[in-house]
């Protein structure tokens, strides 16, 4: 769901990449918020709930609400919302705290 | 642990003109910003400013920070630091950083604070199911980056942010089928309101959201009518089928590092929650902790540019800068912001201050 041609906006793309979501290979743009890319993919739940495990998209899209917290390459936590995307990594929905000791 | 004389947190709007004033006087700035550029929230900002030529008005928001990026990138006089987020405030005054990933620390002589503000959220049954989002988080995905949120998408609010974002789904080819406003008038300027009226989306006031409905994404919401006690009238529910819905109900300001400072803080809901204790010339409580933009009160981002034009003139006079041109330019920064708040729409921006300068009475 990207948009293809814009009244005001040209938008400026880094490369085509793949990078892994829970396994799967999914492909984005290098530099977009991996957020971005899942969300132009199709993907919008990202995260789960601490205790009642109730599934999460992303919310602010600035960096603020936590919402979007995802496990990228190990490490939890990861605001998903403005971190640049890059070829190959490792993206994963998050249910638990996150370990730090990783 | 790095030094500078004036730190400004935050490259937004505020920030910016903060650190070009400041810089300008001959004060030495270290400017950060968490993200990896600068241009705070002008950078998704696609509609045209209202105001004064001095306010850039006729240009569009992200032109605007294309232009004032350029002015800070190349002034001499200021340090720029992306990738850098402040994470807090300690008792001798020194501010702890995450820089590039990495812990470090700063140290000044004053501090701008233009950190802005979060988007409020709404509370009702399923409000936190994956397809409800912030419409500002709406726009920075459809402006900044260039993906749709979805096919259709209701949009709560119809303030300026809630009835522009309906207009710029519009503009990519989303349906928005509702703008849903608890209030009994249309909050938005009437240019942008007739603007998505005449695309015929229908704007229902006195209406809010009752519920959202879906498993493990939005699917469909109900909205009615609501009475004078904001409790829904009977017979008025209606369902709409939608995959996104947009929540424009106001912002909060990013005050974390002022509770932390000490600085004396107001309730005043005008201007947006909780609020700082200001001079005339945007000081705290806490003498050389200054403030400029959303963080000082929700408003919009021309009077957040003049906010840090007058914030960085007064930090920079502090410290002995540019004492001969002081007085001058904060009487014409002083002109501008008065005209801003001049008219119909900047009456609850002055009842807040009002209220703010009556509290600032009863504390001292």
């Amino acid at each position: 769901m990207r948009i293809e041609k814009h009244p005001l906006l040209t938008f400026s793309k880094g490369e085509q990449v793949t990078f892994q979501f829970d396994g799967q290979p999914v492909q984005g743009y290098e530099g977009e918020p991996i957020a971005a890319a899942l969300h132009a993919a199709g993907f919008r739940v990202l995260s789960h709930s601490r205790v009642h495990k109730r599934p999460r998209g992303f919310w602010c899209a600035i960096g603020n609400c936590s919402s979007c917290n995802m496990r990228v390459n190990g490490v939890p936590n990861v605001r998903t919302c403005v971190e640049p995307l890059k070829a190959g990594m490792a993206v994963e929905t998050q249910k638990d705290k996150g370990d730090l000791n990783v | 642990m790095y030094n500078t004389e004036i730190l400004v947190i935050g490259g937004g709007p505020a920030g910016l003109k903060a650190s070009l004033s400041a810089a300008e006087q001959g004060a030495a700035v270290t400017l950060i910003e968490r993200e990896p550029h600068l241009g705070g929230q002008l950078v998704k900002q696609t509609h045209m400013f209202f105001g004064s030529r001095e306010q850039y008005a006729s240009e569009r928001g992200f032109k605007i920070a294309e232009k004032l990026n350029k002015q800070v990138e190349a002034h001499p006089n200021i340090n720029v630091m992306n990738n850098a987020t402040a994470l807090g405030y300690y008792d001798d005054g020194v501010v702890s950083l995450e820089v590039d990933k990495s812990f470090a620390t700063i140290n000044y002589k004053a501090m701008i604070l233009a950190t802005g503000a979060q988007e409020n959220t709404l509370m009702f049954p399923n409000c936190d199911l994956p397809g409800i989002y912030g419409a500002g988080a709406v726009q920075t995905l459809m402006n900044v980056y260039g993906v749709v949120p979805g096919k259709r998408v209701a949009m709560i609010g119809a303030g300026n942010i809630g009835v522009i974002v309906s207009y710029q789904l519009l503009q990519t080819g989303v349906e928005v089928p509702a703008i849903i406003e608890a209030l009994p008038e249309v909050g938005a300027y009437h240019v942008h309101a007739s603007k998505v009226r005449r695309m015929g989306v229908p704007i229902y006031t006195t209406h809010t959201v009752l519920a959202a409905h879906g498993s493990a994404q939005v699917e469909k919401i109900t909205f009615a009518e609501i009475d004078r006690n904001r409790q829904p009238v009977a017979g008025t529910t209606k369902e709409l089928e939608v995959d996104v819905l947009c929540i424009a109900v106001g912002l909060t300001p990013l005050t974390e590092i002022l509770f932390q400072a000490g600085c004396q803080m107001n309730f005043i809901a005008e201007l947006g929650g909780h609020v700082p204790q200001r001079s005339d010339t945007f000081e705290t409580t806490i003498p050389g902790i200054y403030i400029a933009g959303d963080v000082s009160g929700i408003e919009e981002a021309s009077a957040a540019m003049v906010e840090g034009s007058i914030a960085g003139l007064a930090a920079a006079e502090k410290l002995g800068h540019g004492k001969e041109q002081y007085q001058a330019k904060l009487a014409s920064a002083r002109q501008e912001l008065a005209s801003l708040r001049n008219g119909p729409a900047g009456l609850v921006i002055r009842q807040g201050l009002e209220q703010l300068a009556e509290t600032r009475e009863v504390n001292s």
